[in-house]
């Protein structure tokens, strides 16, 4: 299922009444269907809880969006629709053009391997290597030795675990164990990455480094979709804010000014400021 | 073709949770051994009862001086009752020297043979041995029992004997069939709680590779052949146990005691056979199945 490279949309919110993938009279449509496109979308839990109300969205390719609002707000449970762990209750979710609604639970874990998803709890395998983890993902989809060989490597330096290889996930740091869990969501090169909170369990410092290196793969093309209640981090990223109030879509705006290009180094620089006593940035590459 | 990748998994999984594979490991010996050990007393217990109950049967005595052609006449009836299995003459002759061969000196002093010519009758169904009796000798109007051949002098079937023996069979026959059933279920639960409750420390890592993208075949793979090996060495060590135990105790004691060379008693060979298949397969299946509701993420 691989995303269509089109002109992205003027218009980062979806229309009230779209056809899909074709064109509304009145307003010139992208050819290209949107990474995600949430339709009045709801979901009420069986103890009549509201996760979702009425939300109404839509991310482009190369987007990156910052889902915000306190807990039970609704951050997780819009990540938890887009793996299909959870089906709305009303509306339509489409994911690079396709209706979540019509893929069937045998497809799902097909479905799944082209998003890449990063959790708060990292969700590694512990008895398995930083390198055996990674591989998984591969091996998942029926890699073959040669590509494991190839890849995980690849991966691995960019997310600056080197050395860790045959390390297990209980002989490593937080921040380590985050990097190995983000390497592992984008072995694949998958046109989405999902990170729910992938900064909750760490410190400030560790946290941008995390950030830094979500930063370099959305800037290699990924559509990156991060929920969190770090207001801080938010506010010094500048960009699109999705902000989530028991359920329903509050604020929905690109703030500041968008900075596109902006290197990596840079990107660490500004969001270093104002953080005290910031040790030396050092580059993991 | 991926059959070589899901080996590597189960046996990475084995080593690295060592503890519920060992507790597993030991669940299916012990309780395979106590199912080895079951299924052949419940096997010489019933053969035993059966043997008992073979020896049900109805004599019928012929009057003396009966002639060829009354016993001919005699069998012919006998073979037209109802339920009747087979019927055996021992002619008097025969019947002395086997009594004889018993007692040599009581059948020394008789002198004479004071034995009649009898019919052994075997029922089809040892239940039914009183009904054959009475048919052969129905109840007369003064109490006593007219024979429907003037050639039969009497029928008998050891009333009272038969009642028990048929009564305790029966009961023990039942009791070994409760049993055996209640430990085969017992043994299944106990085997495939032990897979759950190891299946259940690992739940989180069954949840991490859905959420990566594996099917579920992908996952359960492993689990099934970590199941098998498991169900496999399991009942290997209890067939061990077993074949110690049969050739230090049971093979000695095999000519002195009856029960233990019961004839209807399973063959080793197919007993340890039908352990292996009954241990992997629990073992296996065990696993695939515990393994569902944790793949519903």
């Amino acid at each position: 299922m691989p995303v269509k490279t089109g002109p992205s949309s003027t218009s980062p919110r979806a229309d009230a009444e779209p056809t899909p993938g074709g064109a509304v009279p009145h307003r010139a449509r992208p050819a290209a269907p949107s990474v995600i496109e949430f339709r009045g979308v709801e979901k009420r839990y069986d103890v009549g809880a509201v996760g979702l109300d009425q939300a109404t969205f839509s991310i482009q390719r190369g987007e990156w969006v910052f889902l915000v609002g306190s807990t039970g707000s609704g951050k997780s449970t819009v990540m938890r629709l887009l793996i299909k762990e959870l089906e709305p209750t009303a509306g339509t979710i489409h994911v690079a053009g396709k209706d979540l609604g019509e893929i069937t639970r045998k497809r799902v874990p097909y479905y799944r391997r082209n998003i890449g998803v990063v959790f708060q709890d990292f969700k590694l395998l512990p008895n398995r290597t930083v390198h055996d983890n990674v591989a998984y993902a591969l091996q998942v989809t029926g890699g073959t030795r040669k590509e494991i060989r190839a890849k995980v490597p690849d991966i691995l330096r960019l997310t600056g675990l080197s050395t860790k290889l045959h390390n297990y996930p209980d002989q490593l740091s937080g921040g380590e164990q985050q990097r190995v869990a983000i390497a592992r969501a984008f072995v694949n090169h998958p046109p989405l990455l999902l990170a729910d909170e992938p900064t909750g369990n760490l410190d400030p410092e560790t946290s941008i480094g995390i950030m830094q290196l979500l930063y370099r793969i959305n800037r290699a093309g990924t559509t990156v979709v991060i929920a969190t209640h770090d207001n801080a981090m938010v506010d010094k990223m500048r960009r699109r804010v999705i902000e989530l109030q028991q359920g329903r879509i509050v604020r929905d705006e690109a703030t500041g000014s968008y900075v596109r290009d902006e290197s990596t180094r840079e990107f660490a620089v500004r969001m270093r400021d104002g953080l005290p006593e910031s040790p030396p940035t050092v580059e993991k590459r | 073709m991926k059959l070589g990748f899901f080996m590597r998994e189960a046996s990475r999984a084995l080593r690295r949770n060592a503890a519920p594979s060992f507790a597993a490991l030991a669940t299916v010996l012990l309780t395979m051994l106590v199912v080895g050990v079951f299924i052949p007393i419940v096997q010489a217990t019933t053969g035993a009862a059966n043997d008992v109950r073979k020896r049900v049967l109805v004599d019928v005595y012929l009057v003396r001086g009966a002639t060829q052609r009354d016993a001919d006449r005699v069998r012919q009836q006998l073979l037209d009752t109802p339920n009747v299995k087979r019927v055996e003459f021992v002619s008097k002759q025969d019947a002395y020297q086997q009594q004889r061969k018993k007692d040599p000196e009581a059948f020394a002093l008789l002198g004479a043979n004071p034995l009649p010519d009898t019919f052994r009758v075997t029922p089809e169904n040892p239940d039914d041995v009183l009904k054959i009796a009475a048919a052969l000798a129905p109840e007369a109007a003064g109490g006593g029992h007219t024979p429907i051949d003037r050639a039969i002098d009497e029928v008998r079937t050891r009333r009272d004997d038969t009642t028990k023996i048929l009564e305790v069979t029966r009961f023990v026959k039942l009791m070994a069939g409760t049993l055996a059933a209640l430990l085969i279920a017992a043994s299944i639960f106990l085997i495939a709680n032990t897979i759950r409750l190891s299946l259940y420390a690992r739940r989180r890592e069954v949840e991490v590779m859905k959420l990566v993208g594996a099917t579920d075949w992908f996952i359960r793979w492993p689990f099934v052949i970590e199941g098998i090996i498991v169900g496999a060495l399991g009942t290997l060590l209890a067939i061990l146990l077993l074949a110690v135990g049969k050739i230090a105790i049971i093979d000695p004691l095999a000519s002195d005691f009856s029960l233990i060379s019961a004839p209807e008693t399973m063959p080793f060979t197919i007993l340890i056979a039908v352990m292996m298949a009954a241990g992997i397969a629990i073992s296996a299946v065990g696993s695939a199945v515990s393994l569902r509701r944790f793949l519903r993420v």
